[in-house]
């Protein structure tokens, strides 16, 4: 996990949503758009699905970066799922951040199926901001 | 605070008699000066054991969820709160209370005043209006009430009950102070510095749960600590297992925290946990406009929605 060599690549794992961001992932790749490599997708039925353990284990067990990423407001399969997820979200990030974690580490965005551009612009945006900050050292979990 | 007491004792001796509580939950006098006792009142009795003082400190709403029958309780300002929680949830029912309100001036913390003591043995206090008298082999002080509150109650704005069937005393003056300076200092912060100080704390930490079980509102059957399938957080108290069971105790009292500072208290190697929950709650009153424990009609932030809720924590893209 150290920033020995130069050639260090950030592993972020995606929690998409079904209906919408794992479309648009899918779409950006039958369009063919070049994005970074460097996420690690996990389906789930609704940005409401998602429990801030997911988000805190991901980080503890060596991911440098997460992303959430869900339907519109609005547009959610299940009506109000992203609605609930947006709140927990912004203490979720809040909370971390109050602790110490980098901002930037956990991201969060809204892209619809048809947003295959959306998709691959936000991926690179993300990769990026892990990128510059390093390899994750505050939460990840170690053998002594 | 003598007067407080009797006419506590009198209105617990009317409830017992006319059988309209069958219980009344209030404090006794503890066995070591600067201590009081949470006591369960049966019969009359026993009410003269009943006191009231600056040391009553203890989040009495705790006992509600257990309690069989009609309960009468004694409670101030946070506990009060508590209790609108713990109706909003369901967790207890109000016709099966009796709340008998008394208003707070803030509670005294005992580990302040033993810090000032510088360790000496303390045998007697007595109560001098704003200052307490406190005596020992080789110590005889007085220190003023107000420069030894818990820090909750240092920045508490609602020290008179917010629901109460009988009111004792007279409604005490609130304060009137800006109640997230704090969270505000430790915002202006480096990440650096923040994480330097919450590890520092978290390391204290032995996971004995203690905050969580004298937390009214942690009233979980089973709490995700104690879970195996799944393990949601490992057993360890190694830092990041540490820090994850406080960030997600921190989460899950988001817009529930009342904060009557009862982690704190029952915490037996003093960490900081307010920091993580008064931030929660910030952000709650910024964010959702929502105060703990106010209004029974409101609904919980985390329980509702609106669609126009803050999106700027989001990727800008």
């Amino acid at each position: 996990m150290e920033n020995k060599d130069t050639n260090w690549e950030p592993k972020i794992i995606a929690f998409l949503c079904n209906w919408c961001s794992y479309a648009g992932a899918d779409l950006a790749g039958v369009s063919r758009l070049q994005y970074p490599a460097n996420i690690r997708v996990i389906r789930v039925p609704c940005s409401g699905r998602i429990s801030p353990f997911f988000i805190l284990s991901s980080l503890q067990n060596g991911a440098d970066g997460v992303l959430v990423s869900g339907c519109h407001p609005g547009d959610c399969h299940y009506l109000t799922g992203n609605y609930s997820a947006r709140r927990k979200f912004a203490l979720l990030k809040s909370q971390l951040e109050n602790i110490g974690i980098e901002e930037g580490r956990v991201q969060f965005s809204w892209v619809s199926a048809s947003e295959g551009g959306k998709f691959a612009e936000v991926i690179k945006k993300v990769t990026e901001t892990v990128k510059a900050l390093g390899p994750a050292k505050r939460l990840v979990k170690r053998c002594l | 605070m003598a007067d407080l007491s009797s006419s506590i004792r009198e209105e617990a001796k009317k409830l017992l008699k006319k059988g309209e509580a069958d219980v009344i939950i209030g404090f006794e006098k503890g066995s070591l000066p600067l201590c009081a006792t949470p006591c369960f009142i049966r019969n009359e009795a026993d009410v003269e054991k009943l006191i009231w003082n600056e040391f009553c400190g203890n989040n009495l709403s705790r006992y509600l969820i257990k309690a069989k029958g009609k309960v009468g309780i004694i409670a101030k300002g946070c506990d009060t709160r508590a209790i609108v929680e713990l109706i909003k949830e369901k967790q207890v029912q109000r016709e099966q209370i009796v709340i008998i309100g008394v208003p707070c001036e803030g509670m005294v913390d005992r580990k302040q005043i033993m810090m000032r003591c510088q360790g000496n043995k303390i045998t007697n206090v007595e109560d001098r209006d704003e200052r307490l008298l406190i005596t020992g082999d080789l110590l005889n002080v007085a220190v003023k009430k107000d420069e030894c509150l818990y820090p909750g109650c240092q920045v508490c704005t609602n020290r008179n009950p917010v629901m109460y069937d009988v009111l004792i005393g007279s409604t005490s003056e609130e304060q009137q102070t800006d109640e997230f300076t704090d969270v505000t200092n430790f915002d202006g912060k480096s990440s650096e510095e923040r994480w330097e100080y919450i590890t520092h704390e978290i390391s204290k930490c032995i996971r004995c749960y203690a905050c969580r079980n004298a937390c009214p509102l942690c009233y979980c059957k089973e709490c995700f600590v104690d879970t195996t399938q799944p393990q949601w957080v490992g057993k360890t108290t190694g830092q990041t297992d540490t820090l994850l069971f406080h960030i997600m105790r921190s989460i899950h009292l988001a817009g529930r925290c009342v904060e009557c500072g009862a982690c704190e208290r029952a915490c037996p190697v003093t960490v900081d946990i307010r920091k993580l929950n008064r931030k929660m709650s910030a952000d709650v009153k910024k964010l959702f406009d929502y105060k703990t424990g106010l209004d029974i009609d409101q609904p919980a932030p985390l329980s509702t929605f609106k669609p126009d809720d803050s999106e700027e924590f989001m990727l800008d893209i």
